[in-house]
């Protein structure tokens, strides 16, 4: 076998309701594998948060977790829209969601910030037009 | 080993190893081995999902048999507020009452009132500073050995009070030592009438180093005809309920948390529903005012329980004419109460158990997750279930865990074959 494991999901871009089933799959597998609960919690909460913002701002993309025997990675790689202001996208309460998806209680800019906060290193590789990608890490 | 004992068993002449039942389970706990079905009793939560659904009524609860405790000088019945909604027509529960009385119990205790109680105490208790919110019902025994099994970051967010049923179990027993000083407190019993299985095992377990005041645990359905013809004699009631509205209403679901005047609750039903809201809270995408969470493991709530007579709509319809005319609750705390007080406070909180992991070595348990998702690519994905496991990813799982051989995929077997005559014809 490889150095890693690699838990491969599609994310449909179209549904909110099956978006955070990759979350409850990676946890189950998470703690197969032996995990503690406080890093179990971070990796789900950091995908799940990803897994949504996917779906409201990309239609949708691929989440890849990888897990190392000292840390485990999280890519999350989308052709959507691209975020044009980083930093901005990085402030709580910053979020550019439509009203339709506010209102179905999403939308309040807590994603990216969240993703950041329970990850020990977040990379964000975004070009408008063409997509995003971000590269979380949490270590063991 | 195996030390949680439960209180589902195996009717093994009854069970033909259909699969029905591993393919219901919440916590994939069940395999067709050797023909029957088999529990994992580490998974187990009691839930009673197998019990529902086989279709050979080959499951059953375990309970003791009210007849089989006549070394008791003093018995005391604890009925259940779901007890309630298992009688058409019935107007007055102190009918009921008076019935477990002709049958043969010295006292009644209800464990609404204890209910009503609880549902003060949690009012207190919400308004307590630096604790952890949205807080959980400790109620349903089988969400609180979901959470230590599958959600232990959410531990601490249980309800630190102790389920109705015991308080009203502790009280019961109090009460009975302080009557009767004549009697020795090993001579007093206390019967809870249960609408669930879940409640034998918790009374059996705790969760560590507890001791239950319930003595024995009888099915509401087992000595319900001995109830329902004792009643009918109309015997008029000796005793009188204690309970009003907010005490029954804990039968179903949603009356636990309507209860405690609070807009910002939450309650659900039905173990696969209760699973979903774990893991949004554990997520964190709830309202973050959300203040309480009641969470039953049966539809409907406790009237839904496996004990039952009644189609739990149809006992919560009969609840609400019942309760009509009740007051609002027969159990408010005085207003100088300001505290939970010690004996209803529980720190009992069920443990974190990893029970799935692989391996004790995070090394070995990698090898062995890339060994399962390799197998997994191997099998049709289908889950059927005919080899035993409820999924194919738990066929794999169980294989490479070494808990069967991994030869028994009826699909990839018949696909083989099929490719052998293809060959064969081929060669013709």
């Amino acid at each position: 076998m490889s150095d890693h494991l690699n838990f491969h999901f599609t994310v449909d871009g179209d549904n909110f309701v099956s978006a955070g089933q990759a979350s409850v799959q990676v946890k189950k597998n998470l703690r197969e594998l032996g995990l503690s609960p406080d890093v179990i919690r971070k990796v789900s909460i950091a995908m799940y948060e990803g897994e949504i913002n996917m779906v409201i701002h990309a239609h949708g993309g691929t989440a890849d977790v990888n897990v190392y025997e000292d840390r485990i990675e999280i890519i999350l790689d989308d052709e959507g829209p691209g975020i044009k202001d980083v930093e901005l996208a990085l402030q709580e309460g910053y979020s550019t969601a439509s009203d339709s998806v506010r209102s179905l209680g999403f939308g309040a800019g807590m994603g990216l910030p969240n993703m950041k906060r329970y990850s020990d290193d977040m990379r964000i590789d975004t070009t408008v037009g063409v997509g995003t990608k971000i590269t979380m890490t949490i270590r063991l | 080993m195996n030390s949680y004992r439960h209180s589902v068993v195996l009717d093994e002449d009854k069970c033909t190893g259909c699969t029905t039942c591993i393919r219901r389970c919440p916590t994939e706990a069940i395999r067709i081995l050797n023909g029957k079905a088999d529990i994992d009793t580490d998974r187990c939560i009691d839930c009673g999902e197998c019990i529902r659904i086989c279709p050979h009524k080959a499951k059953k609860a375990m309970c003791s048999k009210f007849e089989h405790y006549t070394h008791y000088k003093w018995k005391v019945a604890l009925p259940a507020p779901a007890l309630f909604g298992q009688f058409n027509g019935l107007e007055d529960i102190d009918d009921v009452l008076q019935g477990l009385i002709d049958i043969g119990f010295d006292e009644v205790y209800e464990v609404a009132k204890a209910a009503e109680q609880v549902t003060a105490y949690t009012r207190l208790y919400l308004k307590t500073d630096h604790i952890k919110k949205p807080v959980i019902s400790s109620a349903c025994p089988v969400i609180s050995r979901l959470i230590s099994l599958r959600f232990p970051y959410l531990k601490d967010n249980i309800l630190p009070i102790m389920p109705p049923m015991e308080i009203a179990a502790m009280s019961a027993k109090q009460k009975a030592i302080r009557e009767h000083p004549e009697l020795k407190p090993e001579e007093i019993g206390v019967f809870f009438i249960s609408p669930c299985a879940a409640k034998v095992s918790y009374i059996r377990n705790g969760y560590s180093g507890f001791k239950s005041n319930v003595d024995v645990v009888i099915s509401m359905s087992d000595i319900y005809f001995l109830l329902l013809s004792a009643m009918k004699r109309g015997n008029p009631p000796t005793v009188g309920s204690q309970t009003g509205m907010i005490g029954i209403g804990w039968a179903s679901s949603g009356g636990e948390a309507t209860a405690l005047l609070n807009d910002n609750y939450l309650s659900a039903d039905g173990i696969e529903n209760c699973i979903q809201v774990l893991e949004t809270i554990e997520n964190g995408n709830i309202p973050p005012q959300l203040e309480f969470v009641e969470l039953n493991a049966c539809i409907g709530g406790c009237v839904g329980g496996v004990m039952t007579i009644e189609n739990p709509f149809i006992a919560k319809t009969r609840l609400q004419t019942v309760r009509r005319y009740l007051p609002v609750s027969r159990n408010f705390l005085s207003p100088e109460m300001n505290f939970v007080p010690p004996e209803f406070v529980t720190d009992d909180m069920p443990e974190y158990k990893p029970i799935t992991r692989l391996s004790d070595s995070m090394g070995e348990s990698m090898r062995m997750m890339s060994q399962i998702q390799q197998l997994k690519e191997a099998l049709p994905g289908i889950d059927c279930g005919a080899c035993g496991s409820p999924t194919c990813r738990a066929f794999a799982e169980d294989t490479v865990r070494g808990l069967v051989k991994g030869d028994r995929c009826c699909v990839v077997l018949q696909n083989a074959e099929k490719k052998t005559e293809a060959k064969a014809d081929e060669g013709n």
